[in-house]
């Protein structure tokens, strides 16, 4: 969920690997970053809205991948995978670092950009 | 009590208004600086600016120590996450969401958030409460016995009109709590209560035996 530069650089490393993806964006616009070589799904559609995770395949899907510009919509998104849909491998991108930690200790697969950027940046300077 | 608004659009707004006529002691969160001070103009130092679903925010304005966090920004998701942040970072005792698309009611109550609000249904329910042919109003919902309180009205084709209510079949976890007349004063009913044409019925029932009861008050 999500075609940022994170989603569809995924989107197309996973499909070359042979994986059955399907990625999803509010606007179709963001799918001029797939590479051209992509042979998955690529569908319009809110990952909050039930109906368009099932078209998108939700219910026989072995992960689901959140990585938006907006943790809140992440968080939504992964929870409704992991609880509603019980997807069995759910990851999800969330900026705030304070917000990862919760949502980590509340069994949510979650990782902050931010600390790991950090952490890279410090090891670095540091080396 | 301490109560904190997440949001301060029109809703967070006249919310905190009522809310401080109350007595209680309210702080709105709200990211937008101009929509802060334009409330902090109006209702006092009332408005923090920042994120409501930031725990850093929430730590600066003492949520720990909060009876109650009401979140009524206009995206779902950023009142699904503040409320869990309060929840479950602050331990607040009570914690309200609004919904906007009446399908997350739902998928809320799942992720942990007891009470939601839908403010499209209920401005729904209103806008269908005005229509005449509208058979069945939703008036309160008891959350926690799992009830809702509904009126019926009897309207002038109706197959039962004329009969006496130990007549019906009322489905099993409904009853009949009023019936207001088109005339007369509202009355009890007992099982000997005739139904009349244009008579509202109030009554309690599940939301599963709603449809089982409209159909036994108007004849199916």
């Amino acid at each position: 969920m999500g075609c940022g530069r994170v989603g569809a650089q995924l989107a197309g490393l996973l499909d070359s690997n042979g994986h059955l993806v399907t990625i999803l964006d509010t606007d179709d616009y963001s799918f001029r970053r797939l590479p051209p070589t992509f042979s998955g799904t690529a569908l319009v559609g809110n990952g909050l809205n039930e109906e368009v995770l099932k078209k998108a395949g939700i219910e026989e899907a072995d992960a689901f991948v959140a990585v938006t510009q907006g943790d809140n919509r992440n968080v939504m998104a992964s929870q409704i995978a992991k609880h509603i849909f019980n997807v069995p491998r759910v990851i999800c991108r969330i900026y705030d670092p304070l917000r990862q930690e919760l949502y980590s200790t509340l069994g949510l697969e979650a990782f902050s950009p931010t600390t790991i950027f950090a952490q890279i940046l410090r090891e670095k300077l540091e080396s | 009590m301490y109560i904190i608004v997440v949001g301060g659009g029109r809703l967070g707004y006249y919310l905190t208004k009522a809310l401080i006529s109350e007595g209680h002691e309210v702080v709105i969160v709200e990211k937008n600086p101009t929509i802060c001070q334009n409330i902090n103009d109006e209702l006092g130092s009332v408005c923090i600016r920042g994120d409501g679903c930031e725990a850093a925010t929430l730590t600066e304005i003492g949520t720990a120590r909060a009876d109650m966090l009401i979140a009524v920004t206009g995206d779902d998701e950023d009142n699904l996450v503040a409320c869990q942040v309060a929840k479950h970072k602050f331990n607040v005792p009570r914690i309200i969401a609004r919904v906007r698309n009446p399908q997350n009611e739902t998928i809320f109550k799942k992720l942990g958030i007891d009470v939601t609000v839908s403010s499209t249904n209920i401005i729904l329910e209103n806008i269908k409460e005005e229509l005449p042919t509208h058979p069945l109003t939703h008036l309160l919902t008891i959350r926690d016995k799992g009830l809702e309180i509904v009126e019926i009205k009897i309207p002038p084709d109706s197959t039962t009109i004329g009969k006496s209510l130990k007549e019906l079949s009322l489905p099993e976890g409904s009853r009949l709590a009023l019936i207001i007349p088109k005339e007369h004063n509202p009355r009890v009913p007992t099982s000997d209560t005739i139904l009349r044409d244009g008579d509202r019925v109030i009554a309690v029932t599940t939301p599963e035996s709603e449809a089982a009861l409209r159909a036994a008050l108007r004849g199916a």
